[in-house]
């Protein structure tokens, strides 16, 4: 018998009950709440007088709607303050642990689990939100779930799930200079495409991956829905058990040294077997613009904008077509000649203190360019925001031209006040260029902080390893 | 939450030909504000649909129009089935996009593939997300658009979708998926029939990772 994948054992560790359909009842152990997927699942419970199964194993925070400037003054938009506030009393009603928008942890719910050690390997994790892929970079089964499943995890602490197949996507050998996590998943996505990962989950590896931090396996795992994959995963190794150690939710004392011998089983097996496997070599991935409305839609910083009438699948060429249209490109452009007016680094994607290093040390002595009409950095988290200050990073950022934000989702999704207006070009550590994502009539382009912040300085896009040499 | 069962749909097709429609088209975010279920209809596919910027709480009977918005298109009008091309309801795992299309009276949609989230998400709203092959969904795709009032009719218990020429497609889904739909039935209910089976498992994983129980506000 073939030995296991890591998605099989952790699966396997989480099946109550095989419903013989096709699906099984699944245990979750840990649950993040936040206001925009909640507020009905609550109301649920509430009509159908149905209580918590396990309230403690839910944590909430507020992040989607919170402003980014002027928080002791409150949220402006009633509507948004009502979501807010809805939040707030669900979690006192039910007793859940809720980091408040004032409170220094408070952040992106991607963030601040990993952050407080409430994300831990072997564990299965769920969130009203896609991006809770994010977690599995701690070798935990994390994915998205719609508000009902919200409700069905609040009342059962289980969801019912279909098993997924397996992927390994394994990127070999080293990356150079200038290349990040985040280049390394837009090369996976515009490899795979944006339904590449659908109906699977995937497991990432080879040496590129496990040279990388915590952080960046975070952004990598972070953006596999960007590929389809509802999950993504990272094997445990020494650089996962020395994240969490003194986490304030990480186990302590004799149920540290358990979990860690648990932990250390994570990983897949050496004769697993998955149902897809996709290699790509480190040595070759450039720093990754994206140029049209899908994250797929993506080419090296050296590149071109494409020509649609290369491609031959008509409804691809069609997309294309559109999203030239949308963005207001034209095929050929070099991507370097294309200059954006607004700079975005945040998100759950790349908000973490050390893309908020890499970008500062593009910034250090220098300033945004002229056409720049606003760079704002946004802090993963209240802790990361202290932390950068502490480090002195705010003020690099200010000296530069940045505007110093607190943390959230923000333009990510813009359904703060931090938006792009119609038209407007944005230079985004974020993870979707869809249409309208930013602001309606607004244009992303994905890229790696480090991008971002060298394209703030010089007005346009250029290839960072230029800078660094 | 039961929902409303869906056995047999006999309606009118739009054709939304465009493929990896995200659910931020379908819904964009301002609308994600609410607190509530419903009302998410006017909004669905805001962008699409308007000329102005759409916010919370218009009117949306006042606003303007996009002409060329195939379900602004008259003979579209009262449409329950949407046909999509492929990776429909990519992106964001927001259940308002099902809520969008059931609200606005979309009960079955057709594609070659659809988004795993939002495919999920839409069974438990009453809504039934068919997969039928490319060129399947081509001939459909001309079907709709040369014939003014062109309707199929779908069978989830015979899983059949028929054309009115008397082709017939079958197409897949799970049993689970199913018998919910088929039923309407309460899933959150039929889970805590097994409360003893998540007991169980409880009892057993505290065992051997105990650590997994610890109380989050205790740290």
């Amino acid at each position: 018998m073939g030995g296991q994948t890591l998605y099989d054992k952790l699966w396997d560790a989480h099946v109550v009950r095989d419903n013989g359909d096709g699906t099984a009842l699944l245990y979750i152990d840990r649950q993040l709440v936040h206001e925009v997927t909640s507020p009905q699942a609550f109301e649920g419970l509430r009509l159908a007088d149905r209580p918590l199964w396990r309230v403690a194993a839910n944590l909430a925070v507020v992040d989607h709607n919170v402003p980014t400037t002027d928080r002791d003054q409150g949220i402006a938009d009633p509507i948004s303050a009502l979501q807010v506030d809805t939040l707030t009393k669900n979690c006192q009603a039910y007793g859940i642990t809720q980091f408040g928008l004032l409170d220094r942890r408070q952040g992106i719910v991607h963030i601040i689990g990993p952050e407080q050690g409430a994300t831990q390997p072997g564990m299965t994790v769920v969130c009203g939100d896609s991006h809770t892929s994010t977690h599995g970079a701690f070798g935990a089964l994390a994915f998205g779930i719609g508000t009902s499943e919200v409700e069905h995890a609040l009342a059962t602490q289980t969801v019912v799930q279909a098993r997924s197949k397996r992927m390994l996507v394994r990127v070999d050998g080293k990356t150079g200079p200038g290349v990040t996590a985040k280049d390394i998943m837009l090369a996976i996505i515009g490899k795979i495409g944006t339904a590449g990962g659908t109906g699977y989950a995937v497991e990432y590896g080879g040496e590129a991956i496990r040279a990388l931090p915590m952080s960046g396996r975070m952004t990598i795992c972070n953006m596999s829905i960007e590929a389809g994959a509802r999950c993504g995963m990272v094997g445990v190794d020494e650089t996962t058990i020395e994240y969490l150690r003194d986490r304030p939710y990480a186990p302590k004392g004799e149920h540290w040294d358990q979990a860690v011998d648990y932990w250390r089983s994570l990983v897949s097996d050496t004769d697993a077997e998955f149902d897809r496997v996709v290699t790509l070599d480190a040595a070759t991935i450039k720093p990754q613009v994206s140029w049209g409305t899908s994250p797929e839609m993506v080419v090296d910083v050296d590149g071109v904008v494409p020509d649609p009438a290369a491609e031959p699948d008509e409804t691809k060429r069609a997309g294309m077509q559109r999203a030239l249209e949308y963005m207001g490109l034209t095929p050929g452009t070099r991507i370097r000649d294309i200059a954006p007016e607004k700079i975005f680094i945040g998100s759950c994607t790349n908000s973490r203190i050390e893309d908020l290093r890499a970008a500062a040390q593009v910034l250090r002595g220098k300033h945004i360019a002229k056409g720049i009409r606003e760079a704002m950095v946004v802090p993963g988290s209240g802790l990361i925001k202290w932390q950068a200050e502490k480090e002195g990073l705010a003020q690099v950022f200010k000296e530069a031209g940045f505007e110093w934000r607190d943390a959230g989702c923000s333009m990510c999704l813009g359904m703060n006040p931090d938006r792009l207006s119609p038209g407007e070009r944005c230079a985004s550590t974020s993870n979707r260029n869809f249409e309208g994502r930013q602001g309606a009539g607004g244009r992303t382009h994905l890229v790696s902080p480090e991008m971002a912040a060298a394209a703030a300085v010089a007005g346009h896009f250029v290839d960072v390893r230029e800078l660094e040499s | 939450m039961s929902m409303e069962p869906i056995r047999q749909v006999d309606g009118l097709v739009a054709p939304l030909d465009r493929s990896n429609v995200d659910t931020d088209a379908i819904i964009p975010k301002q609308f994600l504000k609410s607190i509530h279920r419903t009302g998410f209809g006017p909004n669905l596919f805001d962008e699409l649909r308007y000329l102005d910027a759409g916010e919370p709480g218009q009117d949306c009977a006042k606003r303007p129009l996009n002409p060329d918005f195939v379900l602004n298109q008259p003979r579209y009008q009262g449409a329950t089935i949407l046909l999509a091309r492929e990776n429909f309801g990519c992106g964001s795992s927001r259940e308002h996009a099902p809520w969008a299309l059931a609200d606005y009276g979309f009960r079955v949609l057709i594609a070659p593939s659809f988004a795993d989230i939002f495919y999920n998400n839409c069974s438990k709203n009453g809504i039934l997300p068919i997969s039928l092959n490319a060129q399947i969904v081509d001939a459909l795709f001309a079907a709709t658009q040369s014939t003014e009032g062109y309707r199929l009719h779908v069978d989830l218990a015979k899983q059949v979708v028929s054309t009115p020429d008397g082709s017939e497609y079958p197409f897949d889904i799970d049993p689970h998926r199913k018998h919910m739909l088929l039923e309407g039935l309460d899933e959150i209910g039929l889970t805590l029939g097994h409360a003893d089976a998540i007991r169980a498992y409880e009892q057993q994983r505290r065992q051997v990772t105990p650590w997994l129980f610890e109380d989050l506000d205790m740290a």
